[in-house]
């Protein structure tokens, strides 16, 4: 970005101006300076500057009061005391108080010292003096003179094996602490191309923590499974679940306009994947009249009547549906895992 | 309003909507049955039936057929049971209005006893939910805490984390669940009206929806604890950062100009 | 410096009398520190009095009241994701099972004395300290208080803007709840749609697949250390700049570019910016006594399988969360691999949009080639394309919000989510285009106006009948003051890239860099995009022609 072709006629005259009025001038914009210093009520009448006075002890003393009401509020309030005050229903008595008088004590503190200011401090304005910040062509000489006796004397420009290695050696030393992230996590692999759901792994409801079985789902009802052997209170469950959590519904087959979606369900049963494919929200507004589903996170929504195809929003592809069956029991049950990564997409998933 | 629907939920409300429903049913029956013979259960039914039958033939049929068959306008009411009319007409969402993407709660224009009628009426029409009793849907004793598991495994992506509501495509949205009363939370769970999915009791057996219910009433009523003051309308982040950029912001830039404005001056005499 | 050749025996005068104590401590300290140079130079420093220059002291006193809070908090705070079941008396969890992280939060907010007006305060300050940053750098925009020599200052102050937003996001995940890991999975889910690497950083940053059992301890560490540590950093960067390069000032009767006018930091700003620490922090504890905050315990411990609606993240991450959900689902599949632009795009969109304001600085500098410093502040009006470009920086910025709330938007007035949607994708391209326009014109109408309150002065409102009957409104004319003040504005002229050829008649090279630049600077300065101050002759012209009647 060369300034030379510039011209310097494009920047508006500099407007200097001397400090304080300018005489003489016919410039009818001239900076007439400062203007003269108005009193102000405290200035001219002691009985108004110490009625300032007053006024600024006054506060001075309800934040003194005000912090020996938390000190009282704190003893006095048990911490699961609710009380109901208009307007803001039911609260604890306890936050309440504290949080009233400790504003309190803050806030007459500050008003109490902007009240000071404001009126019985000068308020006479003062001009500063600003000073170039660059420095003077004297002192940037020196510097400059200063920097090359410096560099000369280091020999760094001759001894250009010592230079190159240095930097060598200053640009490698990071690496050792990135590589000591490396035992953050472990590596993808397959992680995310499977879940716990494999064959004949019964689905379980979540509300009963009992087997699913095809009557107890009817035609406009919502259910929740998980795969069989997963342990709610395992170590693991959350990540598990992170990939198994499965959506039941249930849809006339006629209504079924996927041909794949109605060899994969049971008798109309369709199990999708519950994780959402934008970026993972647990998705399940499920409107039974439609048979859509909306993620509540990012409005992604899916047409469970045509294999979960995204009709609107960010996803970006199908939720996973897991083929079912019925077993020797009678209860459902997986025919497999998943075909596909659930949940976000993300760069192998191909 | 707040007091009438503070008392609806009264421990004693659905005991006087019960006495008035039976008065009413009485009274009608006693106006219309015909004078000393014996009167059998099932002859009360049928005249429930019957009584319904007109109700719904001046009140329903237009959109929902003439048998309950159905039209372009309503669905098929066979087989939706009499929990699905008593929900319905009970929260005022039928007769519906107008068309819209949702039809919402409205004034209640039957009496119980009407509604009790037209309820009898349609589940005559085929077998479906049933209209709950006072002690199913009694939510005294449940466990609240599983209650609140439950919420958020079923509920809760639509109606919110404390029941609140929210919104589904197309303008439909998942009402707000304060106030409604647990018969109407019970049935609402049996039958799912409208966008909203059933969850029938083999899937969410009788007590867990008490669970719920008692789950509701405790962060979502009248009597709901907010310890920390204004709940802002439990709708989270958005209102929590209105609040602040309005209230916190705003006071504090009015502080702001009073410490910056000059101070008064003194006028020249 | 002259301070450092002291007469070692002044602390005891002539007299023979003792100095007082202070002074005598105050002598220690110097021997020691140097602080009476130090003194010398800033103890009478002068701030200008304007309410606007107060924005950026809510944003240091909001930060160190949430350094004070957050310190109370790690005292009760477990950053664990260890499970526990919950048998506190909070009754609608009891039996839950939580992590510790979860558990210790509603101790906090339960069980010790204050602890939840602590928390109420520590997040609302939060939320307040990032809407101070906002609007404090709004205001620098807008004033062109970013010029030389304060780049740099504008480049630290926006710096602690974002890593404010990250701080911010990390502590909302900390206490583990449905809400805030609801925000963490979408994250995760941000993150694993990075090309080539996603998967990997994912992995690390969870030690594993999510959730794992690492993140709160992760990102305990990073709230309370990392982020905060390199903001400490940057604000007392900040903050010596602000002192080293003295504050701006409005265009006024005797403020000029070479000096500063208002009051000195001791005593009137020792008590006024003192005074207002308390005041913000007298606020925000009152605000927290009345109105809850991420109330945790409504919302329920984290569990990947449930959700709620109207997941949201706090508002300052609202404007990237209106980019994702907005965002058409764009996937590409190719040679094996998944290009996932439904979510990628809207992440480098946040990094674009936050980076175009970091960089406008250097932009119109670079369009006007001023070098010069500046330390009187632009009125908004006398830069029409400056302030036309921050509307509708603000107007996206607002939009992209509005898309982040869409569904409260939705049920709140009634209206279909999936328009809301159309509307922030219309209106988060056509918005700004529509705010630049009107507020050009509604700038340069500002101006006029100015012209012509300095050309004819002032309306009183006042109407008079001449002796013919014709009536006239007296104007009254404005104070010398008062010209000063309407007419100090410096105006470019536009760039010209001169003659297309040279005196030999040898066509001159320009660069598409330098016709860029004229371009821009057109846009900028030519007739039309700004008005022309009223100049001394007009003005005489027009007061001697009023002489004549």
């Amino acid at each position: 970005m060369s300034s030379q072709q510039i011209p310097e006629d494009s920047l508006p005259a500099v407007q200097e101006t001397a400090h304080g009025a300018v005489e003489g001038t016919d410039d009818p914009f001239a900076d007439p300076g400062l203007p003269a210093h108005k009193p102000r009520i405290q200035d001219l009448d002691e009985r108004a500057a110490n009625r300032s006075e007053r006024a600024v002890a006054l506060m001075f003393t309800l934040s003194m009061l005000a912090t020996v009401g938390f000190i009282a509020s704190y003893v006095i309030f048990p911490v699961d005391k609710i009380v109901y005050i208009w307007p803001f229903g039911h609260v604890s008595a306890l936050n309440f108080s504290l949080g009233l008088t400790l504003g309190a004590a803050l806030f007459f503190i500050g008003a109490g010292a902007v009240h000071w200011a404001r009126t019985l401090m000068s308020d006479v304005e003062v001009a500063a003096e600003r000073h170039p910040i660059e420095a003077t062509p004297e002192v940037k000489a020196q510097v400059m003179a200063d920097f090359a006796a410096g560099a000369e004397e280091s020999a760094i420009g001759r001894r250009k094996l010592i230079r190159n290695t240095m930097f060598g050696a200053l640009a490698l030393v990071p690496l050792s602490g990135v590589v000591l992230l490396r035992d953050l996590g472990p590596l993808p692999e397959k992680k995310l191309r499977n879940t716990l759901w494999a064959e004949g792994k019964q689905l379980i409801n979540m509300n009963t923590m009992k087997p699913l079985r095809p009557e107890h789902i009817t035609v406009g009802s919502l259910a929740f499974a998980m795969p069989e052997g997963l342990d709610p209170e395992s170590h693991d469950f959350q990540t598990q679940m992170g990939k198994a959590a499965l959506m039941i519904v249930r849809i006339e087959p006629d209504d079924i306009k996927d041909k794949r979606q109605r060899d994969w369900a049971h008798e109309g049963i369709v199990a999708f994947s519950k994780i959402c494919t934008h970026v993972g929200c647990p998705i399940s507004l499920y409107e039974q009249q439609t048979h859509h589903v909306l993620c509540p996170c990012h409005q992604s929504t899916f047409d469970l009547s045509d294999g979960a195809r995204v009709i609107f929003g960010p996803a970006g592809h199908p939720l996973p549906q897991l083929r079912i069956g019925v077993n020797s029991e009678g209860n459902l049950e997986a025919l497999g895992d998943f075909d596909e990564p659930v949940g976000a997409a993300f760069w192998e998933r191909g | 309003m707040k007091k009438l629907s503070a008392r609806r939920r009264h421990p004693l409300a659905a005991v006087v909507v019960l006495l008035l429903a039976l008065a009413a049913t009485g009274g009608l029956y006693a106006a219309f049955a015909p004078a000393g013979k014996a009167q059998a259960d099932e002859t009360a039914q049928s005249l429930a039936i019957e009584e319904g039958k007109k109700l719904y033939s001046v009140g329903c049929a237009s959109c929902h057929g003439t048998g309950g068959q159905g039209t372009t306008d309503g669905p098929s009411l066979v087989g939706v049971g009499s929990a699905a009319v008593d929900f319905q007409v009970g929260t005022g969402r039928m007769p519906a209005q107008q068309p819209g993407a949702q039809v919402p709660k409205k004034k209640v224009i039957y009496s119980q006893a009407e509604i009790d009628q037209l309820a009898a009426y349609i589940a005559s029409l085929g077998a479906g939910p049933v209209t709950p009793t006072d002690k199913q849907v009694d939510p005294a004793g449940a466990d609240v805490a599983n209650g609140g598991e439950l919420f958020r495994t079923n509920c809760a992506q639509c109606h919110n984390f404390t029941g609140k509501g929210g919104a589904l495509t197309e303008g439909k949205y998942a009402p707000d669940l304060e106030g409604v009363s647990p018969k109407h939370i019970y049935e609402a769970m049996q039958t799912g009206p409208q966008s909203m999915p059933s969850f029938p009791d083999t899937t969410m057996p009788e007590q867990e929806k008490k669970d719920i219910i008692a789950y509701i009433e405790s962060v979502n009523g009248d009597e709901t604890e907010s310890p920390g003051g204004l709940a802002l309308g439990g709708l989270g982040p958005v209102s929590e950062g209105l609040f602040a950029w309005i209230f916190g912001l705003g006071a504090l830039v009015a502080v702001a100009v009073w410490v910056a404005a000059h101070t008064a001056k003194a006028k020249k005499s | 410096m002259s301070t450092a050749t002291k007469n070692p025996s002044a602390a005891e005068p002539a007299s023979g009398r003792k100095a007082p104590a202070g002074e005598r401590v105050a002598d220690w300290a110097d021997g020691r520190l140097g602080i009476y140079g130090l003194a010398k130079a800033n103890m009478r420093k002068i701030f200008p009095d304007h309410w606007s220059f107060m924005l950026g002291e809510v944003c240091l006193y909001s930060f160190i009241i949430i350094i004070l809070t957050g310190v109370y908090l790690t005292l009760f705070f477990q950053p664990s994701m260890g499970e526990i079941v919950y048998h506190g008396p909070y009754e609608p969890m009891q039996g839950i099972r939580m992590s510790e992280a979860y558990a210790s939060t509603l101790k906090i907010s339960f069980e010790v004395r204050g602890g939840l007006l602590v928390r109420q305060i520590h997040h609302w300050a939060a939320l307040i300290f990032l809407a101070g940053m906002f609007v404090h750098m709004m205001r620098v925009f807008f004033t062109g208080a970013f010029r030389k020599p304060r780049e740099i200052n504008w480049l630290f102050g926006f710096l602690l803007f974002v890593l404010g937003m990250f701080t911010g996001f990390t502590g909302y995940s900390l206490p583990d709840d449905l809400l805030s890991g609801t925000g963490v999975r979408f994250t995760q889910g941000a993150i694993l749609s990075v090309p080539i690497v996603g998967t990997y950083i994912s992995m690390f940053l969870f030690g594993g697949e999510f959730p794992g059992h690492d993140f709160v301890a992760r990102f305990y560490s990073i709230h309370i250390l990392l982020l905060p540590g390199i903001m400490l950093g940057l604000l007392v960067a900040h903050l010596i700049l602000v002192f080293y390069h003295k504050h701006t000032q409005f265009a006024g009767p005797g403020r000029t570019n070479k000096n500063v006018v208002g009051m000195p930091l001791l005593p009137v700003y020792m008590a006024k910016a003192g005074g207002f620490f308390f005041l913000v922090f007298g606020v925000i504890a009152i605000i927290s006594a009345i109105a809850t905050i991420n109330p945790i315990w409504a919302l329920g411990p984290y569990r990947v399988d449930q959700v709620s609606t109207g997941a949201q993240p706090d508002w300052y991450m609202g404007f990237a969360e209106g980019l994702v959900r907005v965002m058409p689902g764009w996937e590409i599949n190719l040679w094996g691999h998944t290009l996932v632009l439904g979510v990628f795009i809207p992440l480098v969109a946040f990094g674009l949009v936050l980076g175009v304001i970091a960089l406008y600085p250097f932009i119109e500098s670079w369009i006007t080639g001023d070098k010069r410093e500046h330390h009187i502040l632009d009125r908004p009006r006398n830069a029409p394309t400056r302030t036309a470009f921050g509307v509708a920086w603000i107007t996206a910025y607002f939009v992209g919000l509005v898309g982040g709330g869409n569904d409260l938007w939705a049920t709140h007035f009634h209206l279909s989510i999936n328009s809301i949607t159309w509307f922030v994708r219309i209106f988060f391209f056509a918005g700004p285009v529509i705010a630049f326009i009107v507020t050009k014109r509604i700038c340069l109408g500002l101006q006029r106006r100015d012209k012509d309150k300095v050309l004819h002065g002032r309306e009183t409102g006042i109407i008079k009948r001449l002796p013919h009957g014709e009536f006239v409104e007296i104007h009254e004319p404005l104070s010398q003051g008062q010209l000063h003040t309407l007419t100090a504005h410096e105006q470019y002229k536009p760039l010209e890239l001169g003659p297309a050829v040279d005196e030999n008649g040898v066509k001159r090279k320009i660069s598409p860099v330098q016709k860029l630049r004229a371009k821009l600077s057109k846009g900028y300065f030519a007739d039309g995009n700004q008005i022309p101050k009223a100049s001394a002759e007009e003005y005489k012209e027009i007061s001697e022609g009023h002489g004549h009647h």
